[in-house]
């Protein structure tokens, strides 16, 4: 029994190792026949889905004005896709192209407004409960901050379509799906999250530091910006980089608000698309490369933020354990 | 200069804490009164084709018990490893990857389920939802198990040993029931977080206009519907989703509740 039970533990324990081994090879292989025709060009490439002349192709690097036209214009492009279509067919020597930059630069972009707008906010928070408020509404606002983190992300996105993105886009003109209002309400998700795991970071400043402090006749201010902000900062940057990594791979609250448009945006308040969001709206109608594109995307983004959740973790969070 | 610098920023401090409460505020109350416009009984008792949510909250709860039931025994065991058998780098390499994995974008986990458990069987199905949502679920309960065990005295292990039990007798017996209610809660607020997911089940369970307990075929999912219907142009639809909305963030409310007050009865 004690052998049975130690294997079916090592077993168990295995398993992670082998799903994110899975996970990995398992979009490369899904990937490959996108990986195998645009190559790590496809980062650069803003092209999704595009019909183009073949010899045009083996030249990726630079593209077709009617390329950049259409992305510029989505209308139009819309019907002069269609007009390309039936032309295409008839000439059959054009192939399909999909790049990826548009979802790379809508994902860092929204993420980069999250953050933006969640840090001052979630660091008031983590102060508010670390330092100012009485035990018992430390306890009270900290357990409803984390009641607004455990609220499923679709709802986040509807509540932000309908009552968010009406009064962002009054005040900051626009569109109501953009990237600004993606971007907001994404800051929204990630502040108790990021508030939360930066309040427990304050928290492991030795009590005796903080009491030197005030005997000194320092100030809660002067406390908080010189003795527990200085001890604490490898931990809340941990913390920032892990939301940071969070927000990359948010999919349904971004959905319903950055627009799901392949254009690249010019103005913050233009619509454009994410990683997540390509995924989620153009999975289901795709097959042969645009799957695999959509593959492609994925595994992308799976490194993104493996890369960023590992640098939280273990550079920084593990500094803060030992 | 140097009191009203800190009363500045005291207040700063305190408005945030209001902005963060003021969300919370703003979307539980849209909740309630968009939800409680259009909530009726006959939502219970329906099933989408005719107006009503009965299949998805039906659905969705088996998606995510299902899942619990293969996610909890394995992150917990898998836990087990880690703080009681593991030692050196192969466990602390498992902790650092269950880590990641917690963090890990939900929609990739659906792609890759969709890889192997959805494209090859020709189409979407119950069975792909649940081995999404679980693989969401173990890193979950892992690390949730791995850090109540270490909050467990070394003194509790001794005493067992001592007694003669085996070591596995010991961590069933005396270590766990040690943990049980840290490990409870932790597992509610797991099961919590997977009820309310969508993302990882877009494009494995995909979602059903009808009743059905086959896992074989597309799976009524609440969160899924949701998501279709908010993006209906009709008015009602809108209104059924903001009713299944009200619904759903009230399921998981409530349960993460429980779990947490599970942990302070015992304080």
């Amino acid at each position: 029994m004690e052998k049975l039970f130690q294997k079916i533990s090592f077993a168990s324990a295995t398993l992670v190792l082998i799903l994110l081994l899975g996970i990995f090879t398992t979009l490369y292989i899904s990937a490959k026949p996108a990986i195998d025709e645009f190559g790590l060009h496809f980062i650069v490439d803003k092209r999704w889905n595009q019909e183009v002349p073949l010899t045009q192709t083996d030249n990726t690097l630079t593209q077709t004005p009617t390329a950049v036209d259409e992305n510029a214009d989505d209308e139009i492009a819309d019907e002069d896709d269609m007009i390309l279509d039936e032309d295409d067919e008839e000439a059959a020597d054009t192939k399909t192209v999909y790049g990826g930059l548009v979802p790379i630069v809508g994902t860092i972009l929204s993420t980069l407004i999250a953050l933006t707008f969640a840090l001052p906010i979630a660091m008031g928070i983590a102060v508010f409960l670390a330092e100012i408020a009485s035990k018992n509404v430390s306890k009270f606002v900290g357990i409803a901050i984390e009641l607004l983190a455990a609220i499923p992300s679709i709802i986040f996105g509807m509540w932000g379509l309908y009552y968010f993105a009406p009064i962002i886009s009054d005040t900051f003109g626009g569109y109501q799906v953009s990237l600004l209002t993606a971007g907001l309400v994404l800051g929204v998700m990630i502040l108790p999250f990021m508030a939360a795991v930066t309040r427990d970071s304050m928290n492991t400043t030795p009590d005796v530091l903080k009491e030197s402090a005030y005997a000194l006749g320092a100030t809660k201010f002067e406390v908080v910006k010189d003795v527990i902000f200085p001890y604490s900062k490898v931990g809340i940057i941990g913390s920032i980089i892990l939301a940071l990594g969070r927000a990359l791979g948010e999919t349904m609250a971004v959905a319903f608000l950055i627009g799901a448009v392949y254009s690249l945006p010019e103005k913050i308040t233009d619509p454009t698309i994410s990683i997540p969001v390509a995924m989620a709206v153009n999975f289901g109608e795709a097959s042969g490369l645009g799957e695999s594109a959509l593959f492609y995307l994925g595994l992308i983004l799976f490194v993104m933020s493996f890369a960023v959740i590992s640098l939280a973790k273990f550079y920084f969070l593990k500094r803060v354990k030992s | 200069m140097r009191l009203q610098l800190n009363k500045l920023f005291l207040a700063l401090s305190v408005f945030s804490a209001l902005i963060g409460l003021g969300f919370l505020g703003w979307i539980l109350i849209t909740l309630f009164v968009k939800g409680l416009a259009s909530m009726h009984l006959s939502l219970f008792l329906n099933d989408l084709v005719d107006g009503g949510l009965r299949n998805l909250i039906v659905g969705q709860l088996i998606l995510a018990g299902l899942a619990a039931l293969v996610g909890i025994p394995l992150g917990m065991v898998a836990g087990i490893y880690i703080r009681e058998y593991g030692r050196g780098k192969y466990a602390e390499l498992i902790r650092d990857l269950s880590d990641i994995m917690v963090s890990a974008p939900s929609i990739v986990i659906g792609a890759f389920v969709y890889a192997f458990a959805v494209a090859p069987f020709g189409g979407a199905n119950g069975f792909a939802g649940v081995i999404a949502l679980s693989i969401m679920m173990i890193p979950i309960i892992i690390n949730t198990t791995d850090s109540m065990l270490s909050l467990v005295p070394k003194e509790l292990r001794e005493a067992g040993i001592a007694l003669g039990a085996s070591k596995y007798r010991v961590i069933l017996d005396i270590v766990i029931k040690a943990a049980k209610v840290g490990i409870m809660t932790g597992v509610l607020l797991a099961f919590a977080r997977i009820a309310g997911e969508t993302a990882p089940l877009l494009f494995t369970s995909e979602t059903s206009n009808y009743f059905s307990l086959d896992l074989r075929d597309s799976f009524p999912s609440l969160t899924v519907s949701i998501y279709n219907l908010a993006n209906e142009p009709e008015k009602s639809s809108r209104d059924l989703a903001w009713a299944a909305s009200f619904i759903l963030t009230a399921m998981v409310l409530i349960i993460n509740l429980v779990g947490r007050y599970l942990t302070r009865h015992k304080k």
